[in-house]
């Protein structure tokens, strides 16, 4: 009887601010796979959904921001786990969103899952690894520390559905920025699946927000958005890239530009210092000046 | 106001400076004319004397100084690390040999105090060139992989306000790395610039390596735009900050811009009030305010205000203004007078915004461009004076109960440069300096700069830091 059986397909949905809406402009617009069949149709994003994201960002970044490396850690490495148990279904919607094979696509699966083991180690290093104390040569001491930039508007890689989403996703939010992610134009499934995992993995609603839809469209109020502080345009083609980072100046947002990137490849830690400020914080030591005062 | 215990003038002497009555553009090692023949006259603002005429580089000449640096960028990269190291550390210690002379001539052309240039700029500059003079052979050892290379030929566009410092936090991580440069000074201030050309001589440094292009914005906009620049450095007003980010935006050119600020200066009730004082009259009036992370917002607690606010101008009456190149002198002249104008009518606005405006007795000289210190009490949020740029000597001050709300409003800014803490309490310092959205937090203190530390904005203040290892980043292939 099995063979008769109708299978239940699923709706795609936005991810905003911990919920799941469908696009405020009621649109939507068909997905296929390799071959050309009918795989869902997908949100189709606008202005409006890319403000309410950025919204939702901004809320959710004094608490994420806030919270321990340690704390981050665990809630990244806890996307890990819950992408492990799903592993089947990142695999079959690879495959259909690439056009690769079971075994290919299970391959980037899993590369997509250390990668996000990866950057759950790495919360509470990179300020060591970049951070530090300065050797002042005064009676001064001060500290560098990386802070997150704030809210990060990153396009997802066009042609790496899943693991060049997540190879800019992880490193945006591992560092305690907040994430407007614009999911791939072409192939959004896994990404509007990887938001389920994220929405059960602890990860605070708003952290990451993901539209799907014409990148050109939604990337543009992005880039000109006043309260977006940076954006990663990996996923723009070279003209469009130009026009958002023309856009980006005007609030003069962290630009990172678009370039050749094997994402299979163990990543440095460009990616994130690229969303990190470095704030230097100064205090007297010892003695206090004319006055005379000491400790 | 003469008083009784009045100083005698303890006038520098400016003898040591040998000024010539004009220069020209130092490309590829020589001072050669504009294309054009341009000139324009550099000025001292403290007197209006004509300094020195300086030849004006045009679009021409910023296409031969950045052939010149290209052409020099292929023997320099290839040196190793430890020759390179040893000519910054040559030109380090030519900086301190000459110090007196530059000092005295960085204070007539940009009417700041001796007192600063000798003991501020001066020493920050030759620190500078030693710090990074030490990196040049160590770049595998600074956390942005092995073998990290330098990018090529950077243009360089600095400011009036520090105008040999801001040579020194360009052109010594610039060079250590291997790129080299064409430089850009400001309109007012170009001597010291050529004097720095003179020392590059001195110290042997292969031609081309460094090339110093005098001129006004037009100069800089078409160095940045030039198409075989392969990277951007800019100090100077965010405006302009922006517009360098829309020119370089779809090219290749790595970039940094340090832009302007509305530091908040914020003094907690339990704060050392002399200290206090002593740490907003620096941060506000040093270098006559022009500076772009002065703390040119003071967040006092209300519970002390009063008594801070007496105390402020108690001090305030005893800064002297007056010829700059007196060791006395506290304030020197406004830079322009361009600047002055500008800070006139920020000042003029604050007062038709019903912010209450104060300045201790203070005589003005005849001639040059001077500007009183002055206060602005009764100042809200939304009064231009707390919001815009205005550097000069004016400080804004507003109020607050908790320290929430100081974090608040120090953060209500689009600029994000710097911050000052004022507390005996170690944990509201940390608390609060986690809080502010700004690249440098001085607690107990204000104004502190050094080599080793990285110095750079939040927000509209800019990217990239200078200064330290982070310093290194904005000239290496990462």
């Amino acid at each position: 009887m099995s063979d008769t059986r109708l299978s239940v397909l699923k709706t795609y949905k936005l991810y905003v601010g911990g919920k799941f809406p469908r696009s405020e402009s009621g649109r939507v617009y068909e997905v296929t796979d390799a071959k050309g069949n009918w795989l869902a149709n997908a949100p189709l994003s606008s202005r409006k959904d890319a403000r309410d994201a950025v919204v939702a960002a901004r809320k959710a970044f004094g608490g994420w921001s806030g919270a321990t490396a340690y704390n981050r850690g665990q809630v990244l490495y806890r996307v890990a786990e819950m992408l492990e148990g799903r592993r089947d279904q990142f695999v079959r919607e690879v495959a259909d969103a690439e056009g690769l094979g079971k075994s290919k696509a299970a391959v980037v699966v899993d590369a997509t899952i250390d990668r996000w083991v990866w950057y759950a180690g790495w919360t509470d290093k990179i300020a060591q690894v970049v951070g530090g104390g300065n050797p002042v040569a005064g009676p001064f001491f001060n500290l560098s520390s990386p802070e997150p930039t704030g809210v990060v508007a990153v396009l997802a890689p066009q042609e790496s559905s899943f693991l060049g989403l997540v190879s800019v996703l992880a490193p945006v939010i591992a560092t305690g920025n907040t994430a407007v992610v614009v999911a791939s134009e072409k192939a959004p499934l896994p990404a509007l699946s990887l938001a389920e995992v994220l929405a059960t993995s602890d990860v605070p609603g708003g952290v990451v927000n993901v539209l799907s839809g014409r990148t050109a469209e939604i990337a543009a109020p992005l880039a000109a958005h006043q309260d977006v502080n940076a954006i990663d345009l990996a996923g723009a083609d070279e003209a469009l890239a130009k026009e958002l980072e023309i856009a980006a100046a005007d609030n003069l947002k962290r630009v990172l530009r678009p370039q050749p990137v094997d994402y299979a490849q163990t990543p440095g830690i460009d990616r994130m210092t690229a969303f990190l400020e470095t704030k230097t914080v100064w205090h007297p030591t010892g003695s206090l000046g004319a006055s005379g005062s000491s400790y | 106001m003469a008083s009784v215990f009045a100083y005698a003038p303890a006038p520098e002497s400016r003898a040591i400076v040998d000024i010539a009555p004009s220069y020209g553009l130092f490309i590829d090692g020589e001072f050669v004319e504009a294309a054009d023949g341009k000139v324009f006259k550099t000025v001292s603002p403290s007197t209006e004397e004509v300094l020195s005429e300086i030849a004006q580089a045009g679009s021409e000449d910023v296409d031969r100084a950045v052939k010149a640096a290209r052409r020099a960028f292929e023997k320099w990269s290839a040196l190793p690390g430890s020759e390179r190291a040893k000519y910054l550390f040559r030109i380090a210690r030519i900086i301190q040999e000459r110090s007196r002379e530059l000092a005295v001539l960085e204070t007539l052309d940009n009417g700041k105090p001796i007192k600063e240039t000798r003991d501020a700029d001066l020493p920050l500059v030759a620190a500078h060139f030693f710090y990074y003079a030490g990196w040049a052979d160590k770049l595998d050892h600074a956390g942005f992989g092995a073998n990290p290379r330098p990018l090529g030929v950077a243009g360089q566009v600095i400011p009036w306000n520090f105008p040999l410092l801001m040579l020194a936090w360009k052109i010594a991580p610039a060079l250590a790395t291997g790129n080299t440069v064409v430089l850009k000074p400001a309109e007012t201030t170009p001597l010291s610039a050529l004097f720095f050309a003179d020392i590059c001589r001195q110290a042997g440094l292969p031609k081309g390596v460094v090339n110093i292009l005098p001129g006004y914005g037009d100069t800089g906009a078409a160095l940045v735009a030039h198409p075989d620049v392969n990277k951007v450095a800019f100090t100077g007003s965010t405006a302009v900050g922006k517009e360098i980010a829309r020119t370089v935006a779809g090219t290749r050119k790595k970039v940094t811009l340090e832009l302007g600020g509305k530091g908040a200066n914020i003094v907690f009730d339990d704060a050392p009030i002399d200290q206090a004082v002593e740490g907003i009259v620096n941060g506000i009036f040093f270098n006559q305010g022009q500076v772009c992370c002065a703390g040119s917002r003071l967040l006092v607690q209300e519970s002390i205000q009063d008594e801070l606010l007496d105390s402020l101008k108690r001090r305030l009456s005893t800064l002297r203004l007056g010829d700059p190149l007196d060791k006395n002198t506290d304030i020197g002249a406004i830079n322009s007078e361009e600047q002055l104008t500008r800070i006139t009518s920020l000042v003029e606005q604050g007062e038709a915004e019903g912010a209450e405006r104060w300045s201790p007795a203070c005589e003005l000289p005849e001639s040059g461009y001077w500007f009183a210190p002055t206060l602005f009490t009764n100042v809200t949020q939304a009064h231009r004076i707390a919001r815009d740029e205005i550097f000069g000597p004016v400080l804004s001050v507003l109020t607050f109960r908790t320290p929430d709300e100081a974090v608040a409003k120090a953060n209500n800014t689009p600029y994000g440069l710097s911050a000052g803490i004022w507390t005996e309490k170690g944990s509201r310092i940390l608390a609060v300096a986690n809080k502010l959205r700004a690249g440098v937090v001085w607690s107990n203190t204000f104004n502190k700069f050094d080599p080793t530390s990285p110095f750079g904005g939040y927000k509209e203040s800019g990217f990239g830091r200078e200064g330290g290892r982070h310093g290194l980043e904005a000239y290496l292939d990462v």
